[in-house]
This record gives structure tokens, sequence and C-alpha cells, in this order.
């Protein structure tokens, strides 16, 4: 009985000294890996003001963030925000909704997806650059080709996603459905839906990502205003810094709107049984 | 009340699931169906269900002829089959959603006081036990207040104690509307212990064996000598529908034997 008692509490050490560490562990990691850019950023720094280098092609960490103020100051950088977002915001909206209804549609339909699934498949494949020319040809050269362009980036994924989830839907709770003599449309709505939400989300997710890499191609065609035409415009006049403080707001925006999308749909998924749950 | 006409069942394949089975369940009977594996239990139900259609045969409550999921039949899987996106109540109050909402919320508490979950309303499926998880699915099924309850294995993944915790609680729903029961069950002792009538099953292709009447009241006590003599009658019985498969296939066999050799 010692003896048990003994391996009891030398186990209970560990135990408790594990538990307490993956929050410990999570910020360690944070800093480790925080520790290489932010000397990398400093090594250049120091090395730019003793003189090593004019840091002409690579701005200094100081030069940009000076940028990154000034653009703010005048309200460029506002300006350039809000048009990114709108155009993202409309293309996103637009190609989830489609990608949502055909996907749907394609799952629960074997004969309307064998007679569209093989065009959207061949269409996927389709490079995003590819499409500017036809939809400048097309749409002009002022919004509606650039949310067209995001609308298809943000298509597939979502289409995909909403596919196949219908797909793998229990069958044995569409028996349920069917014995409460749910018709088609509710289906659909009360048991069909309710179980894709959580690869919805995620489709939602990589779509939304998806988008946010297709505004810039969609900026390069052409723009005035938005954070792509920074990028174009820091490139023809020779300013890396603007270029880089371009770079850094899109993946705060991009990181920025993946968060609120996590949190608009966490509540939707609260009743989920999974690991992801526990995330 | 609900009555099965020389009901058949054969697969695509030319399986015979079940051949020529004649039933009639008077309102407010429990009526239990035992019988080895292969005897078409489960298809049986799935039949008196609507959920598939029989090759011959029908399947009618009151007169009228079953040929889709209909109000007046309710089925209990062997799995609770909860919809996990929604809270305890909204589960029971799926075949509800043509009664208003105060009239569901009165069922709602009803059955979960009947079943011992007062409160649970707000749970989520995934926070039950599978005792608690299956009677809020009989409380489901329960609810709309069918004419029929069809049981398939209902229990047969619980433990001995929750089992007989759960009979009950069946009972005790049951009590209320008092509706037609068909229980499926391989578990004799569940048998003996519901029903009023006790169908034995023979294989391949399922057909009716035996009928064993119970008359006792409710609740039985298991140690009763009326109780085991029961349990031996329908277990010899149980035994000598397979034997009778088993001399049928040995007496098949061996001709197919002397052949391949």
């Amino acid at each position: 009985m010692s003896d048990a008692e003994a391996v009891q509490s030398r186990s209970q050490t560990p135990t408790d000294a594990r538990r307490g560490s993956p929050r410990s562990a999570l910020f360690g990691n944070l800093g480790v890996g925080l520790l290489l850019p932010l000397t990398l950023a400093l090594g250049w720094e120091l090395a730019v003001s003793a003189g090593l280098s004019n840091g002409r092609l690579v701005p200094p960490p100081s030069r940009i963030w000076l940028t990154l103020v000034d653009l703010w100051k005048t309200g460029d950088l506002l300006k350039h925000i809000l048009a990114t977002l709108g155009r993202v915001g409309a293309g996103f909206a637009l190609g989830a909704l489609a990608g949502t209804i055909l996907g749907a549609i394609s799952g629960a339909v074997p004969i309307f997806r064998r007679l569209t699934d093989p065009l959207f498949q061949g269409l996927r494949s389709v490079p995003s650059i590819a499409w500017v020319p036809l939809f400048i040809l097309w749409f002009g050269i002022f919004e509606a080709p650039k949310v067209t362009l995001i609308a298809v980036g943000v298509f597939f994924p979502v289409y995909l996603g909403v596919m196949g989830a219908i797909q793998s839907v229990d069958r044995k709770l569409i028996e349920v459905g069917r014995m409460f003599r749910l018709g088609r449309t509710e289906m659909m709505r009360r048991i069909l839906l309710p179980a894709i939400l959580p690869s919805w989300a995620i489709a939602l997710r990589s779509g939304l990502g998806l988008g946010f890499m297709f505004v810039v191609a969609a900026e390069f065609m052409g723009a005035s205003e938005g954070l792509g035409y920074l990028l174009v415009d820091g490139q023809q006049l020779g300013k890396p810094d603007q270029i880089v403080a371009a770079i850094i707001v899109f993946a705060m925006l991009g990181k920025l709107w993946d968060g609120i999308l996590v949190a608009v749909t966490a509540p939707l998924l609260a009743w989920q049984d999974t690991a992801r749950a526990e995330l | 009340m609900l009555t099965l006409e020389r009901l058949s069942k054969t697969y695509v394949g030319g399986n015979v699931a079940l051949k020529d089975v004649s039933l009639t369940l008077k309102p407010g009977e429990i009526v239990a169906m035992v019988g080895g594996s292969g005897c078409g239990k489960t298809t049986l139900l799935r039949l008196v269900a609507g959920l598939d259609a029989p090759t011959q045969g029908s399947v009618a409550v009151d007169e009228a002829i079953i040929t889709a999921p209909n109000e007046a039949i309710g089925l209990i899987f062997q799995e609770p089959r909860l919809l996990p996106w929604l809270t305890v109540a909204d589960n029971i109050a799926f075949g509800l959603s043509g009664l208003a909402k105060d009239e569901q919320k009165a069922r709602v508490d009803f059955a979960l006081h009947r079943v011992g979950l007062d409160g649970y309303n707000d749970r989520w499926p995934r926070q039950l036990s599978g005792g608690q998880a299956q009677r809020v699915a009989i409380s489901r099924a329960l609810a709309p207040e069918p004419k029929v309850l069809l049981l398939d294995e209902p229990f047969s993944a619980l433990d001995a104690f929750t089992r007989a915790s759960l009979h009950e609680h069946l009972l005790a729903l049951w009590e209320a509307k008092r509706p037609t029961l068909l229980i499926v069950t391989h578990d004799v002792e569940e048998a003996v212990a519901l029903a009023d009538r006790v169908i034995v099953m023979q294989p391949h292709p399922g057909r009716i064996f035996a009928e064993i009447a119970i008359d006792s009241d409710r609740p039985r006590d298991p140690l009763s000598d009326e109780f085991l003599a029961l349990k031996r009658r329908i277990l010899k019985a149980l035994d000598g529908s397979l034997a009778e498969a088993r001399a049928a296939t040995a007496k098949t066999d061996q001709p197919a034997a002397a052949a391949w050799w």
C-alpha cells in the first residue's frame, strides 16, 4: 500500500507540472518563434544606422514604420484599406453565396452533380491571373472585373467544402428526418444544413483566405486605390518601404478578418463534440 | 390496430429476409419479438415504419395502409441518433413543429420528468451518457404521441443496470397514452419483463415460430418462479426455432458437399 502511495505521489508532481504547461509552452513557443525575426529586424536596423548599408532596397523597420504613419496621417492608408476591404467583401459575399447554393444542390442531387461537377472541377484548375484579360474585356476596367475575380476565387473552396460535407452527412440522421416525415426543403433546413455547419465554416475561412490573395491580382489589373495599388505604385516609384508596409497591412487584415469569421461562426458550432471544439 | 398481412421482403440479390409474417396487435398491447440473427427482425421494423417497402403483403394502422413514414408510427433506433446540434429539449420537440410553443414546452417537460431528466432541457447531446441519450430518444419518439411505437433493440448497447432502469422509464412514458409497442430484442429477459406477448422468430427466411402470452401485471419480479418459467419457455422455443434451421442447412449442405468432393 505504501508502495502504491509512493507511486501516486511521485506521479502527481509531473502531472501537475504538465497541467500548467500547455499555456506556458504556447507563450514559450511564441517567444521562441519571435526570436529570429526580431533579431534580424534589430540587426538590420543597427546595420543601417551604423552606415554598413544605405537600406534603400531593403528598408529598415523604423523607415517602414514611418511610412505607415505617414500614409495613415494623410488618410491614404485608410482609403486604400477600405477600397481593398470593399472589394474582398463584395467578392466574398457573391462567391460564398454561389458556392454554398451550388455546392448544396450538387451534394444533394446526384444528377445535378454529374452534370455540373466536371465543368467546375475543370474551371477550378485555371490559374486566377488567366481570367484577368477576359474579365477586363467583359466587364471593363473598374470594380466589376475585380469583384468577379475575387468571387471566382472564393467560390471554389466553398463549393467543394459544402458539396463534400453534404455527401458525408450521416445516413442515420437522415433516417431520423424521414421518420419525422420531413420533405426535401425541410430535410435541407433541419438536418443537412446544420450537419454541415462545421465544414461550411472551414470552407468559408479558406474562401476568405483566397479572396485576400485574389484581391491583389485584381488590383494589379489597374486600380487607382487599394493595397494592391500601393504595391504597384511602390514598385514603379522605387519605394520598397511602401511595398513592405502594404504587405504588413495585408497580413494584419487577413488575420483580423479570419479571426472575425471564426468568432462569428463559433456560437453556431457550440454543440460540436470533436477535437476541434477543444482547440 | 396494427396489422401485418402476409408481410414478405426479398432483398435485391434474392436474400429472403422475411416470409409471410402475419400479426395483429391490439391497442395498448406490448409485443416483444425475439430471435437469432438473420430472422428479419430489423427488416420487419423498417417495413412497419415505412422506411422500406415490402416485396409482398401490407402493413396497416387502423385500416390505413402504411407505405411511407406516418405520424401514427414512431421508431426508436438501436442508437439514440440525437441530432447533435439541437439541445435535449429541441431534440424532443423535433417532431412537434406543428404545435404551439407552450404546448411543445409542456410536452418536453413532461417527457423529461417521466424519464428522470428534469432540468436537462438545455444540455447538448454530447454531454449525456449512453443511457441518458437513449432516454431522450425515447422521449423524442413518444412526444408526438404516436399510436404505435417501434423499438429496434433499443437497450442492447447498455449495461444491465441501465437497461433495467430504462425499462421503468419506458413504461412510465408508455403509461401516459398507452400506445401499442412492438419491441425487437435479442434479450429474453427484456421480452419477459415488458411484453404482453412474445413472438419467437425463426431465421432463413424470417418467419414466426411461436407465440407466448404473458398475463401477469407489470412490474414483474425477475426472480419469481413465473418469470423464470417464462424465460425457460422462450429460450426453449428459440432453441427449437434454430434447431429446425440447423437441420435444414445440414440437409442442403450434404449434397453440395458431396458434389464438391
